[in-house]
């Protein structure tokens, strides 16, 4: 049961997540933002934002390079598994504390700000509590069980890249080997299973600004000049039927 | 050089009774829906006053417009592209809604449904935003007629260097309004903030706009524009601006606010201006050379080789015919005397001013003088310095002498005006001193006095050939022309289902009992 599941679950996951975001960006482009809510208050925002997202973005890229990246290839620049796991560790921890402590800010302003609560949505909160899931599994996996070994079962902490990144690729290689996820410490598959149901509730809630990172401004010129469009813009009310 | 169009307006302040008029229907027909009811893309302001939001103009604060770097280039205000990117996770510089006011409604069913009481039952405030009792305590026009100008009136950033002197002259205080609307500008650092590239210049009109579409909220955009004017729609998470009417330009009618302005004080019409050099232009060294270097890029329709370059860049035969009569085109460059609201944001804003000569005119009549001889009015010009100060602070960058300069014309306008009317013999030695001809002085006193619709707005329309296309065109359309073919000009745009989050709120919105009801989260 749980092979089928690591075997075939990221395919459907990443199904749901492709034909959501089509779907979302088709029928609901208008919808597609951030739905800031700083201009209702922005004392606490301006503390909580910058450390949830700067925390996630550092997460990911750990993750990249967790993940994708076979230990082989680091151990072939030189870089042994040893001094490998000491970066990943630190540099995760200082993420991990970085995401927990802002999320913490950013839904205690949540709940108390009566202007930001009220536009909350069901979504929000779903939203909230899969990430929030995924977050503290996250840091439980670094700093419970990398960095202090709390079940102690790991003295040199758990090391991933041997089954679980190797797992990630065969997805990705279409030749899916389940039973490397089997022996993973539970909090490792769970992560990788709300992970899953983050990436498949994507579409559905406010976490599409991510796909959205505005690096084309970067390149292009200031001043933009666009021709009025002659496209037939669908009409907002129905004709009146005459005779 | 390439030639582009532009529609521009031009608003004579002498006018402006503020009566609200402008902000109240342009309200009605664009900002009367959940997220926008702080937004007012038209208000007016009484000045000397701290504007909506409080303080906009004080850039240091909010960082808005561009400014000149040491190279001679400009770059916004707010940063370098790199350095805005990364304040995108909470912009630093965005105006709360406190900064703007938290807008109420009042509990009017309780009149009706109050059960019989000793007291009148009282329609209570209620914040739009989280629906409770409210105390107001600031609104879009607080200090609307100098009211509570007494505690607030020192905070106007334009009063800088003035204030004492302000101070001192305060019961002979001087007042009035100043309506504003988005500019429009040409060099819009709105559009160049946006991170999405979701703003833009229409090129055949150079109405700037947004793309809700496009949109994704970053805000930038309102931190960019140093008058405000960009707003942040709170429950859609998308910015939303001024449109200038335009689909009523498209289809020639004036805009809501100039269609519906009682003291008929706004002018809409053409500006042909050459493209090329509109940042050339704005990356003049000396700031009060900005109001130069902008007329500098505004071309003479006559001008056979301006009109022969503009058919070159395609600007259809009636634009060009319309640039020719174009009003805003007269009062600014031709007889000099609009002038744009604070040039020294390096935007180029094409909204435009003519500064009321009312604050000269009254203090004048209140020493006893003939406020309508154009030797007291001269003299009064020269040594009233405070209104004028004021004034060139608004639009010349601090130049009194441009102030100065459009106010003689307006008091010449009016002496010789007044002998025309009386049957006395003319003074050409009048429009002389200002350097005007008799002639241009009865054609400016045309089109300012006296004010025709037909002279006040000359707006070509959209093109014909795509005239059909246009919105407000389309209450008049052929209903073939909905039909649904296969890949045909409706296949881009089908009736779509909307995304569940936003549904619920929409459906909830449309359905809800009462106000309350519509607050209660999402779903």
């Amino acid at each position: 049961m749980l092979n089928v599941f690591w075997n075939s679950g990221p395919y459907i996951v990443t199904m749901i997540f492709i034909v959501g975001m089509f779907w979302r960006y088709k029928f609901d482009r208008y919808g597609w933002t951030s739905r800031s809510s700083q201009i209702y208050e922005s004392r606490l925002l301006r503390i909580g934002s910058p450390l949830f997202h700067i925390g996630l973005l550092m997460a990911l890229g750990g993750h990249v390079m967790g993940l994708m990246i076979p230990a082989s290839f680091t151990e072939s620049l030189g870089i042994s598994e040893h001094l490998y796991h000491l970066v990943a560790v630190a540099l995760g921890t200082i993420a991990g504390v970085m995401v927990v402590f802002g999320m913490t800010i950013l839904i205690y302003r949540r709940r108390t700000v009566l202007r930001v609560f009220q536009v909350t949505t069901k979504m929000d909160k779903l939203m909230y509590l899969v990430l929030g899931s995924l977050v503290l599994l996250g840091v439980y996996n670094t700093i419970g069980i990398n960095l202090l070994d709390l079940p102690g079962k790991y003295p040199d902490g758990y090391n991933y890249r041997e089954t679980v990144s190797v797992w990630f690729r065969s997805i990705a290689t279409f030749n899916p080997k389940a039973e490397l996820m089997k022996d993973a410490p539970l909090t490792f598959q769970l992560h990788a299973l709300v992970a899953m149901a983050l990436i498949a509730i994507i579409p559905i809630t406010r976490l599409v600004h991510i796909f959205s990172a505005p690096v084309g401004y970067l390149s292009r010129p200031y001043l933009v000049y666009r021709k009025r469009t002659t496209k037939k813009a669908r009409r907002g009310w129905e004709p009146t039927q005459v005779g | 050089m390439r030639v582009m169009a532009q529609i521009g307006m031009v608003m004579n302040l002498d006018k402006c009774i503020g009566c609200h008029t402008c902000s109240v229907t342009c309200k009605q027909t664009w900002t009367n829906r959940q997220g926008v009811e702080y937004v007012w893309f038209n208000n007016v302001e009484t000045r000397p006053g701290v504007g909506y939001p409080r303080q906009y103009e004080n850039q240091e604060q909010w960082q808005g417009g561009w400014v000149r770097k040491r190279n001679g280039k400009i770059k916004l205000k707010s940063g370098g592209r790199i350095s805005r990117l990364t304040k995108i996770f909470s912009n630093p510089k965005l105006p709360g809604l406190d900064d703007y006011y938290e807008p109420w409604t009042y509990d009017y069913d309780n009149l009706i449904s109050s059960p019989t009481t000793d007291t009148t039952p009282v329609a209570r405030p209620k914040s739009l935003i989280t629906g409770k009792d409210i105390k107001i305590s600031w609104s879009a026009n607080w200090d609307d007629d100098l009211g509570g100008t007494y505690e607030t009136g020192h905070k106007d950033p334009m009063l800088k260097g003035i204030e004492d002197s302000v101070k001192f002259e305060f019961e002979k205080s001087f007042m009035f309004y100043l309506p504003r609307i988005c500019e429009h500008c040409l060099n819009p650092s709105c559009v160049g903030s946006c991170p999405s590239g979701a703003m833009y210049k229409r090129s055949e009109d150079g109405i700037v706009l947004v793309d809700g579409d496009k949109c994704r909220g970053w805000r930038m955009c309102v931190t960019g524009c140093p008058y405000k004017k960009v707003y942040f729609n709170h429950r859609s998470g998308k910015a939303e601006k001024c449109t200038l009417c335009f689909p009523r330009l498209e289809v020639g009618q004036p805009t809501v606010c100039a269609e519906t302005c009682v003291g008929r004080l706004r002018y809409i019409g053409l500006f042909l201006y050459d493209a090329d050099r509109v940042l050339e232009a704005a990356s003049t060294e000396n700031e009060q050379d900005l109001y130069a270097a902008q007329l500098d890029i505004l071309l003479d329709p006559n001008d056979p080789a301006v009109f022969a370059q503009a058919r070159r860049d395609g600007i259809p035969e009636d634009w060009l015919e319309a640039a020719k009569k174009s009003p805003v085109y007269k009062l600014a460059k031709e007889y000099k005397v609009a002038l744009p609201l604070h040039p020294e944001y390096r935007t180029m804003p094409m909204v435009w001013y003519i500064p009321p000569l009312s604050p000269v005119v009254d203090a004048l009549k209140n020493t006893g003088n003939d406020a309508e001889d154009a030797k007291n009015l001269f003299a009064a010009i020269d040594t009233l310095r405070i209104p004028a100060q004021y004034l060139a602070n608004l639009m010349t960058a601090g130049d009194v002498s441009v102030i100065n300069k459009v106010l003689k014309k307006l008091a010449a306008m009016r002496s010789y005006m007044r002998d025309f009317n009386l049957g006395n013999d003319f003074n050409e030695d009048i429009p002389n001193s200002v350097g005007m001809t008799g002639e241009n002085i009865y054609d400016m006193y045309k089109l300012l006095a006296i004010a025709k619709y037909v002279d006040r707005y000359v707006i070509p329309a959209a093109h014909q050939e795509t005239a059909d296309k246009l919105e407000e065109a389309m209450a008049a359309g052929c209903s073939v022309d909905f039909t649904e073919i296969p890949g045909g000009p409706n296949a881009e745009r089908k009736p779509v289902p909307i995304a569940l989050e936003t549904f619920h709120l929409t459906k909830k919105r449309a359905s809800a009992e009462s106000f309350d009801e519509t607050l209660e989260g999402g779903e």
